[in-house]
């Protein structure tokens, strides 16, 4: 159902450059995760690090009893790595449904599922991907992502752009699926309140290196930490 | 207000996308094929000639239009299945279907190890990869005369007559006939493949094969898959066109030949299967009537379409009768928008 993700000394960035300058952290199994840190320090890298698409110069990367740091991308999303990525690439000339039923694998959710859990998505079941908004196009990521039976899923700013109420939709969602699945859960925000009240734990990157690590509700509580950190709240352009 | 619904009992109609079709629109180039058999008795070899590169087109368009796979090696499967087909009836039987399938399989063979030597590149590094191929395959043919007879072209095909029944006349009957069945076979064979999940994945393939691998696709494996497909069936129509002739000439594995089929497909439209009947058809219709008036001017005419056609119709031939089904259906869409 879910699995544990273990990272350590994580050295990765695009070709020479390195952006992530020696990573280790746990996720438990069903554990939830907050990637904070202002724009640039990694986040992003170090998602598409665990989908294997960044070119890692040294650690290791476990998904339950799996070594997957040399695993191809294929292979870990069947391994059970469930990538909902920040520009979240709809394929556009296929229908809600086609785009569901692609990324289906054994144990998946089945798309009724899906439709169960953003009925937004049946109502537009027909509709190819580039004739969505921004909010259904997030639904669709995220209802892709849980097609492909995923045990860890990692979500790069889900909310990022989206109207307040559609926002409120998927945190639900989310919180939802995690309580009912057990889902292992890395989410990556901007903003930190948000995050902060969806998971149990989060970690704080600054320059590709974990800068600050502990209880959701610490940091939450920890206004300091938050400042020096993440910057003045709302304060991204 | 009901959503327009493809019948249910249609197993094809299950995944729906662009190019959804009514049955009089699927019906509609068979019975052209058809009547052209009982109509225009004296153009049978050009109307073979036409669905053999409707053949050859559709085959393209299951590797270009649907999976992305940029190629302009596609003669080198078409050559090798004509030859293969040829050398068959020449050296080892003369039954037509078997020769057939012995084109098929080579070309699906040599479709597999070609594609998994150069299907891990992609763009311009796999389009110069094709055409080292086609071009090699074209020297090889000019080589190796003791079989393919060089530049002289292959002769002394014989063909039993098919079943043993069905004897290939002067006149082209049944070479026509078997052609439209082989064409109609294949036509059914891609229909049911794009439309499978295993066809939309070709899609998202083509858009975005990062994020396929992202949800679990084995991209190298799918894009292997469709390119043998691909092959065997440009080779099945290579098969046809030595049959059809009895002769095999060098320019079936020439650069040219690639680039003939690539125009008719963008012509007819990519992605739509039926691009292919369009585009084929017209570039023969169009080549026929201008060659008339002047040998080089159907060049000049096709190159004036396929401009047009690039800039102003997305979808190739096959959009006009989109914009024109659009007008005559405009309020079933209309509130459909954004």
């Amino acid at each position: 159902m879910s699995l544990p993700l273990k990272i350590e000394g994580l050295v990765a960035g695009y070709g020479a450059t390195v952006v992530l300058d020696g990573l280790s952290f746990d996720v438990p199994a069903g554990g939830t995760l907050s990637v904070l840190g202002r724009n640039g320090v990694g986040k992003t890298t170090l998602l598409a690090t665990l989908m294997g698409m960044t070119t890692r110069h040294g650690g290791k990367v476990s998904l339950g009893a799996d070594d997957v740091t040399d695993v191809p991308i294929h292979r870990r999303a069947r391994l059970g790595l469930g990538y909902v990525p920040q520009e979240r690439e709809i394929f556009t000339s296929l229908t809600v449904e086609e785009n569901l039923a692609v990324s289906h694998l054994p144990g998946g959710w089945t798309i009724e599922q899906v439709y169960d859990l953003f009925p937004r998505l049946n109502e537009r079941r027909r509709n190819t991907g580039n004739r969505l908004s921004g909010g259904e196009q997030q639904m669709l990521a995220v209802g892709r992502a849980l097609a492909g039976a995923p045990k860890v899923i990692l979500l790069d700013e889900p909310f990022e752009g989206l109207a307040p109420v559609v926002v409120e939709t998927l945190i639900e969602a989310l919180d939802r699926v995690q309580k009912q699945t057990g889902l292992t859960m890395l989410l990556v925000e901007q903003k930190a309140d948000v995050a902060l009240s969806m998971t149990k734990d989060a970690i704080v990157l600054d320059r590709g290196r974990i800068v600050w690590s502990g209880p959701s509700d610490d940091l939450k509580r920890d206004e300091a930490a938050q400042a020096r950190y993440l910057g003045v709240a709302g304060d991204h352009g | 207000m009901s959503a327009p619904t493809p019948k249910p009992t249609s197993p094809l109609g299950e995944m729906t996308g662009p190019g959804r079709f009514s049955l009089v629109g699927h019906a509609l180039p068979w019975l052209v094929i058809a009547a052209f058999y009982f109509l225009v008795d004296d153009y049978l070899g050009l109307g073979t000639q036409v669905m053999i590169w409707v053949l050859f087109a559709l085959s393209l368009d299951l590797a270009l239009g649907y999976a992305g796979i940029v190629t302009l090696g596609h003669a080198a499967f078409y050559g090798l299945g004509a030859y293969a087909a040829g050398i068959f009836s020449i050296h080892v039987s003369q039954d037509p279907i078997l020769g057939h399938f012995f084109a098929i399989g080579v070309t699906a063979l040599f479709g597999l190890l070609s594609g998994a030597l150069i299907l891990h590149t992609t763009g311009v590094t796999f389009l110069m990869l094709t055409l080292v191929i086609v071009s090699i395959m074209f020297e090889i043919g000019n080589q190796a005369r003791g079989l393919t007879g060089g530049d002289d072209g292959l002769q002394g095909i014989r063909l039993d007559p098919i079943f043993g029944v069905f004897d290939f006349d002067l006149w082209g009957h049944t070479a026509y006939i078997y052609t439209a069945v082989v064409l109609f076979i294949w036509f059914v064979i891609a229909w049911r493949l794009v439309h499978s999940p295993f066809g939309r994945s070709l899609d998202g393939i083509r858009q975005n094969a990062r994020r396929m691998r992202a949800i679990g696709t084995p991209v190298w494996w799918r894009l292997l898959a469709i390119y043998t497909i691909s092959a065997a069936m440009a080779g099945s129509a290579g098969a046809l066109s030595a049959h059809a002739t009895k002769f095999v000439g060098l320019s079936v594995l020439s650069l040219l030949t690639s680039g003939v089929v690539t125009v008719m497909l963008i012509l007819g439209g990519t992605r739509r299967l039926y691009g292919a009947f369009i585009g084929a058809a017209i570039y023969y219709i169009v080549q026929e009537w201008t060659a008339q008036i002047s040998p080089y001017f159907w060049e000049f005419v096709v190159g004036i379409m396929l401009i047009a056609t690039v800039l102003f119709l997305d979808g190739g031939l096959m959009e006009l009768g989109d914009r024109g089904a659009r007008l005559l259906g405009g309020r079933r869409r209309a509130g459909g928008g954004e």
